[in-house]
């Protein structure tokens, strides 16, 4: 990587860094963090009750309430920070239920639908092994919030990807049919894989104050975890370069405004609901 | 296409209090280590656990019910072999 060598996280370095980002900009990354775990966890929520098998029902149905209480963590944390700036910040509800697709930030990635089982496992395999890579590195933060609520996340997540690579090296050396729906799944997302190593001024200004990760440092290690497991499932590695971008600045695809409109309508049509 | 049913796995959890592993259930899973994984997603839910075997259900073998009288009945006619004539010592655990 490229980037500028590690300041070190002294204290008079977390005294000073604040003057170089911004809140408004570090508000804008927890959402990031915080909407590519909610997107999922309602993807995987659509799973419940329809899952292959019971056990794998519930093993998934788990996998999405880890994530769901990750974005919690992060939303209420964002909220905090958009408190400093703004006077008053949103609360996690207002900021999950009451943003529209364009205010977004999460990968492009997760918010695609869920189609067949190798679909869903292709889409975690992707994620988890990335989002596992990213904890590591934000359990060492400046920001000692970030470091916290990774280092919870981690132990979830390490979990979530040893899962995914399960099914994934189950399904593509399974069956010639599963095998063929899984090297299918891997080769259409694949075009949304370069999004999570592609950071924009925000995050690498971020990520030099030692507050955020520099994604771009993390491909090699994803890339050896992607080849090992699908080279271990017979699976072909997909090498098409060309890939989409968009979601960190609220540029979706078609299904995200289609999925929030089933997540937010109750707080919509009912608008500070509470059970 | 054949569809064949995953096996039956035998479900037992070692729980914070307790030494042995004790049985709590079964579940279906293509193999060993999925099983595993069930196993902690369907019953250590709730901070159960600490361990977890599984077993196949074929490979466990059981006694008949009807070989119950033979089996059993002896035992029931010896009470002299129960514990209960002496006190039982403080520091002795796990009984």
């Amino acid at each position: 990587m490229n980037s500028a060598p590690r300041k070190p996280c002294t204290r008079e370095f977390i005294r000073t860094f604040d003057k170089m980002t911004t809140d408004e900009q570090r508000f804008d990354y927890l959402l990031r963090l915080a909407d590519s775990d909610l997107v999922l966890a309602q993807r995987l929520g659509e799973w419940i009750g329809h899952g292959p098998v019971l056990e794998e029902d519930i093993a998934l149905t788990n996998v999405g309430l880890d994530l769901l209480g990750q974005a919690r963590l992060w939303l209420a944390y964002a909220g905090e920070v958009e408190a400093r700036f703004a006077g008053a910040g949103r609360s996690e509800d207002a900021l999950a239920f009451l943003r529209d697709s364009g205010e977004f930030r999460n990968l492009l990635l997760v918010e695609q639908p869920n189609g067949n089982y190798a679909d869903t496992m292709a889409r975690q395999f992707y994620f988890d092994a990335w989002h596992r890579l990213l904890l590591v590195e934000l359990t060492r933060s400046c920001d000692a919030r970030i470091a916290e609520i990774a280092a919870k996340a981690l132990k979830e997540v390490t979990y979530h990807a040893e899962r995914s690579a399960d099914w994934v090296i189950r399904l593509g050396d399974g069956t010639d049919e599963s095998h063929a729906k899984m090297q299918a799944a891997i080769d259409d997302l694949w075009m949304y894989t370069g999004e999570m190593f592609d950071p924009d001024e925000t995050e690498v200004a971020l990520a030099e104050d030692r507050i955020a990760c520099d994604v771009r440092a993390l491909l090699p290690a994803w890339r050896g975890t992607i080849t090992a497991i699908l080279t271990e499932a017979t699976l072909t590695v997909p090498e098409r370069e060309w890939m989409q971008r968009g979601g960190k600045h609220g540029v979706h695809t078609e299904h995200l405004g289609r999925m929030l409109s089933t997540m937010q309508w109750m707080q919509r049509a009912y608008p500070g609901a509470q059970w | 296409m054949e569809r064949s049913e995953w096996p039956l796995w035998e479900v037992f959890i070692r729980s914070q209090h307790g030494l042995a592993h004790k049985h709590v259930g079964s579940l279906h899973a293509p193999d060993s280590e999925m099983a595993i994984k069930n196993a902690r997603d369907v019953y250590t839910r709730r901070n159960e656990g600490v361990s977890i075997w599984v077993v196949r259900s074929a490979d466990i073998t059981a006694t008949s019910p009807d070989a119950k009288e033979p089996l059993f009945e002896p035992a029931n006619s010896k009470a002299y072999r129960h514990p209960t004539f002496f006190p039982m010592p403080d520091e002795v655990k796990h009984i």
